[in-house]
């Protein structure tokens, strides 16, 4: 990948700095609109910065590609009523997921393809790239499952069935090995397979969660996320995706409590409760 | 210092910040918060542009494009959709709806 010129070093670093300055506008009532252009201005710079430093091929196809995705976004946003934004919020987090998944699926194919092959990437960088793929993948999954049940597509009361604890288990274990597998002795098809393994794990992640707690699940997955795009960051050797991931993977996480707490439950309830047998709200 | 220290610092470092700076969060914003953090991760965006920029493959041409679309559809949507939800949050607060940062609302 093209050696990344000075001055866009520090455009990201400043694009990073104005994702800060959104979180922080973001948190407090006087200043959260303003926070959130911010955020939304640094988002686009960021974006076009590649333009003008990498030889990019496809330059069309890519702007298509973005305006599509533009008008997909604002149509989706704009005719949403405001009893569906967290459903919204989950179908927005869980492309996005994907899309990391997808990168990293990619940047996994050039890595194998490469003159020299994967001795000239260290294993951490093939840990970050399987950790991107299943965690994206789960992401996706789990978001459109809590899409599918606050949009009352399926049944918002929890489901489980005879096995599902065990099946959950053995996906878990299942996606640990393929990501280990990956870092020892990389291959396309373990990448395929962890992600479906991942889809699978994330649907089975959010099946068992009752409607009323989806909303503290929507904002765990969107923590996972964040964390998939900063090990994204770390594959693709890009320091503004690490910072604006890791922020939304630590501040996602730490909303993810305070929300939990506002409702007087914990996470592990809200996730496990009903494996257990306890109730969790629906 | 070693690369992947480098990359580690920055990591940790961000984790802190991260944490801090939403620290002071009041709960009626706790859903608009989620819907901005959401929209920023849509950055990702950035990485799809570069790793199908630099592809020759055709379909990973396709699958890049994919992504971009995806991404796309993160960060656009979820900046919009995080805007919509704020301006419900100060209309609530003030009928007459001001701009942002417009001052002559006066009493809140």
């Amino acid at each position: 990948m093209t050696a990344v010129p000075v001055w866009a070093q520090l455009v990201y670093l400043a694009c990073a700095v104005g994702f800060i300055l959104a979180l922080k506008g973001l948190s407090g009532p006087r200043t959260a609109r303003t926070g959130n252009l911010v955020g939304a201005a640094a988002a686009v710079i960021a974006c076009a910065v590649p333009f003008f430093y990498v030889d990019l091929d496809h330059v069309v196809l890519i702007l298509v590609a973005i305006a599509v995705g533009t008008v997909g976004g604002v149509v989706g946003a704009r005719r949403v009523q405001m009893t569906q934004m967290p459903q919204m919020v989950a179908l927005f987090n869980g492309v996005g997921g994907g899309a990391a998944a997808l990168v990293a699926l990619l940047e996994l194919h050039e890595i194998l393809e490469q003159p020299g092959g994967v001795d000239v990437v260290g294993w951490f960088v093939l840990v970050a790239t399987a950790f991107t793929i299943f965690v994206g993948s789960v992401s996706f999954a789990g978001s459109v499952i809590t899409f599918a049940k606050l949009q009352e597509l399926m049944s918002s009361a929890p489901l489980v069935f005879p096995g599902l604890a065990i099946v959950f288990g053995a996906s878990l274990v299942a996606g640990v090995g393929l990501a280990t597998q990956l870092a020892l002795s990389p291959a396309m098809w373990v990448g395929i397979v962890l992600a479906l393994v991942g889809l699978l794990f994330g649907a089975l992640l959010v099946l068992p969660v009752g409607g009323a707690d989806v909303p503290i699940v929507i904002s765990l997955l969107n923590a996972f996320t964040g964390l998939t795009v900063a090990a994204g960051g770390y594959v693709l050797d890009n320091v503004v995706l690490l910072v604006a991931g890791t922020l939304v993977g630590a501040s996602g996480t730490f909303l993810t409590l305070l929300m939990a707490k506002a409702m007087g439950r914990s996470v592990s309830n809200i996730l496990f409760g009903a494996l257990k047998g306890g109730s969790t709200l629906g | 210092m070693n690369d992947a220290v480098v990359w580690l610092t920055i990591f940790v470092l961000s984790v802190f910040v991260g944490i801090e700076v939403i620290a002071k969060v009041s709960s009626t914003l706790h859903t608009p918060l989620m819907s901005g953090a959401n929209a920023i991760h849509g950055i990702i965006l950035l990485g799809a542009i570069l790793v199908t920029g630099t592809t020759d493959n055709a379909l990973a041409l396709v699958i890049g494009l994919v992504a971009i679309v995806l991404a796309a559809v993160n960060m656009v949507g979820g900046f919009v959709v995080t805007d919509r939800m704020l301006q419900m949050f100060v209309r609530r607060k003030r009928p007459a709806r001001t701009e942002p940062g417009a001052t002559e609302g006066g009493a809140r």
